[in-house]
């Protein structure tokens, strides 16, 4: 198995997006920015999360990080950097070499994710052949073990079966035996859990920890779940309306939200520590009830702790002790430790 | 197997459902729903007696179709009903009407099959370029599918009867220039169902999935869209063979049928018919019939697959 590989500087980040912005809509018409000044880097290894609610522009970050963006009504500009290329720019052969084997993806509906008319084997053996250049033979072999390493029973049938023959968390597992075929360094879950089942979620998670542990892969876990973000990931990026509105290692921001739109998503998670018939306290209206960025901070409709300042003008993301927050009123030590669960 | 290391995570969720053994493909899975279906079986018996009479004529009568050995007993007024010799009696010209039925059979399944066979070939082929070209992508891409469309689109303009009867007129009379005719005349069909089947199968998550494993594109059309976009096209191709055996019978009622008197053929049949009606109508009803139950078997069977590949009415 032999792959050339670019030296990483270990110093230097694996993948580096700079002032990503997706707007949506013609060329020549009014647009909508669905992601907006989007900046984050992934050190190798690293586990990083996008935190945020349906609409907040995580998803479309990471297509658009993979270049699977459509390419007709949709303007992507700024700099998605792996190891100094920049992938926005390179071309299309170039990139398709790279995903798969440099940059995987496990996306969210295992049910429509595998081809329903073409077994689970092919499915594997296609990627290992692609990238790997080994036999048909070798590339099935792989897959078994694959299967098996994900927690498949039976792996050897399993890979003559169809997808609609399995259930939802064994789809998913396949999914991400596929994703990790070719030791990615970076591997892109885009809410990998969502569509499971509760108990099934448990699981899928357990096998998608060790499997990126064992092949030391840097995870960018898409997710409006901070469960998860709690069991698998080193730092968080939490988003609204597009834009990344905080900005922490995982410790901090549990312990400490600064933005009240973070403080808002802990204190609606259940605890097992709360008092038994204690109600969860929900953030207020919808993610529709925005403002542009352009005239203040979107989360202003739905933020307890607004001023005439937050609809004026928009809070700018400022760094301070290794975390970022974009926000005037920001939760402070105290009231955010009381107020944060 | 290679040193298979220990499952992660947990017992596994378990699977399989009950209508599905194990390595059951989406085709077989609809076979055995099709078995199911009462509106297949009866499909399917009226199309697999239609092909048994045709493969087996010369065993169920003694007769050659268009000998007109008995041409003598017919007169202007009557034409001989049943006897013994003569199961159905004698047609117009003196042959065995039986005979010329069974022999018909013959003749509508050779040019209802490989005038479809052309129709799907040439227009699955236009379909793949259509689809495979706008789903590769680019510039290039969705010019070739405009082109291709266009040309598609003044053929789909043209009524199927008509095109057929251009192109048999052009061709000339014998039996190939009907199979292509009406052959043509499907083409379009085929390849704007193919294409629009690709494109709403270039759109679903699997492709999308496969997209970001970096799967070339050319290999995804192949081996993903094309796989999952060819159902309803072979509902259709069964569906049009109902229409080619209409079509062939209209040809020859057109005149520009097979011909050669010494074919049965249950279109000229019809056309024979038409003036000793009054006197022996069962002359036109007998092939008449048998034009309309295949065309009616063909027609059942097409919609009973349709059904049982259409992921809606499943389970």
């Amino acid at each position: 198995m032999s792959r050339a590989r670019t030296a990483t500087r270990p110093d230097e980040p694996l993948l580096s997006v700079r002032d990503l912005s997706v707007r949506f809509g013609l060329r020549g018409q009014e647009s909508f920015a669905a992601v907006d000044e989007v900046s984050f880097d992934i050190n190798p290894g690293q586990h990083l999360a996008i935190v945020g609610e349906s609409g907040s522009g995580k998803s479309v970050t990471a297509l658009a990080v993979m270049g699977l963006l459509p390419s007709r009504g949709v303007q992507v500009s700024g700099e998605v950097l792996y190891r100094g290329t920049d992938l926005l720019t390179c071309d299309r052969r170039a990139m398709s070499r790279l995903r798969g084997s440099e940059i995987a993806m496990v996306f969210q509906d295992p049910m429509t994710s595998l081809n329903p008319v073409v077994t689970i084997g092919r499915q594997v053996a296609e990627v290992v052949q692609r990238h790997l250049k080994v036999s048909r033979s070798e590339a099935f072999e792989r897959g078994v073990d694959l299967l098996t390493r994900v927690g498949i029973p039976d792996a050897g049938r399993r890979m003559k079966e169809y997808p609609h023959q399995l259930s939802g968390g064994m789809r998913q597992r396949v999914l991400i035996a596929i994703g990790l075929a070719c030791e990615p360094k970076l591997l892109i879950a885009d809410e990998p859990t969502t569509a499971l089942d509760v108990t099934i979620q448990a699981q899928v998670l357990e096998v998608l920890k060790e499997l990126v542990a064992d092949t030391d892969a840097a995870l960018l876990m898409i997710t409006h779940d901070l469960g998860v973000v709690a069991g698998l990931c080193d730092d968080v990026r939490v988003m609204y309306s597009g834009r990344i509105v905080e900005s922490a290692d995982r410790d901090r921001l549990f312990a400490e939200p600064r933005h009240p739109y973070t403080g808002g998503l802990l204190r609606s998670i259940p605890r097992l520590d709360s008092p038994r018939g204690q109600r969860l306290t929900p953030i207020p209206g919808s993610p529709t009830q925005t403002i542009p960025w352009e005239q203040g901070c979107a989360f202003a409709p739905r933020c307890a702790h607004r001023a005439d300042q937050c609809t004026d003008s928009a809070p700018p993301l400022e760094q301070s002790e290794g975390r970022a927050l974009r926000c005037f009123h920001p939760l402070t030590g105290a009231a955010s430790q009381q107020e944060a669960p | 197997m290679s040193a298979p290391l220990p499952p992660a995570g947990g017992s596994p969720d378990v699977l399989v459902t009950a209508d599905d053994a194990p390595g059951v493909s989406l085709w077989r899975a609809a076979g055995s729903r099709l078995r199911r279906n009462p509106t297949a079986i009866v499909g399917a018996v009226i199309v697999l007696a239609f092909v048994v009479v045709a493969l087996v004529a010369p065993l169920l009568t003694p007769y050659q179709p268009g000998s007109a050995e008995w041409s003598g007993d017919v007169t202007p007024t009557s034409v001989p009903g049943p006897s013994d010799d003569h199961l159905l009696g004698l047609d117009r010209f003196g042959s065995d009407l039986f005979t010329q039925l069974v022999y018909g059979a013959r003749q509508s399944l050779v040019y209802g099959v490989v005038a479809t066979a052309i129709g799907l070939a040439f227009g699955a082929a236009l379909g793949i370029v259509s689809g495979g070209a706008i789903a590769v992508g680019g510039r290039p891409g969705v010019w070739i599918d405009n082109v291709v469309m266009r040309v598609v689109d003044i053929m789909l303009s043209v009524p199927s009867l008509l095109l057929a009867v251009s192109i048999a007129a052009v061709l000339g009379q014998n039996s190939y220039a009907i199979m292509i005719a009406i052959g043509a005349a499907q083409v379009p069909i085929f390849a704007r169902l193919l294409r629009g089947s690709m494109l709403a199968q270039g759109r679903s998550d699997y492709v999308l999935a496969a997209e970001a494993l970096g799967i070339r594109k050319r290999k995804i059309v192949m081996s993903h869209v094309l796989p999952n976009s060819i159902g309803p096209t072979v509902v259709q191709a069964t569906l049009n063979l109902a229409t080619a055996i209409i079509e062939v019978a209209a040809l020859s009622f057109l005149g520009l049928g097979q011909p050669d008197p010494a074919v049965a053929e249950w279109g000229r049949m019809l056309v024979a018919a038409q003036d000793r009606f009054e006197a022996a109508p069962q002359l036109a009803l007998l092939p008449g019939a048998a034009i309309a139950i295949t065309a009616l078997g063909f027609t059942l069977f097409g919609e009973a697959l349709r059904e049982a590949l259409d992921p809606r009415s499943r389970r």
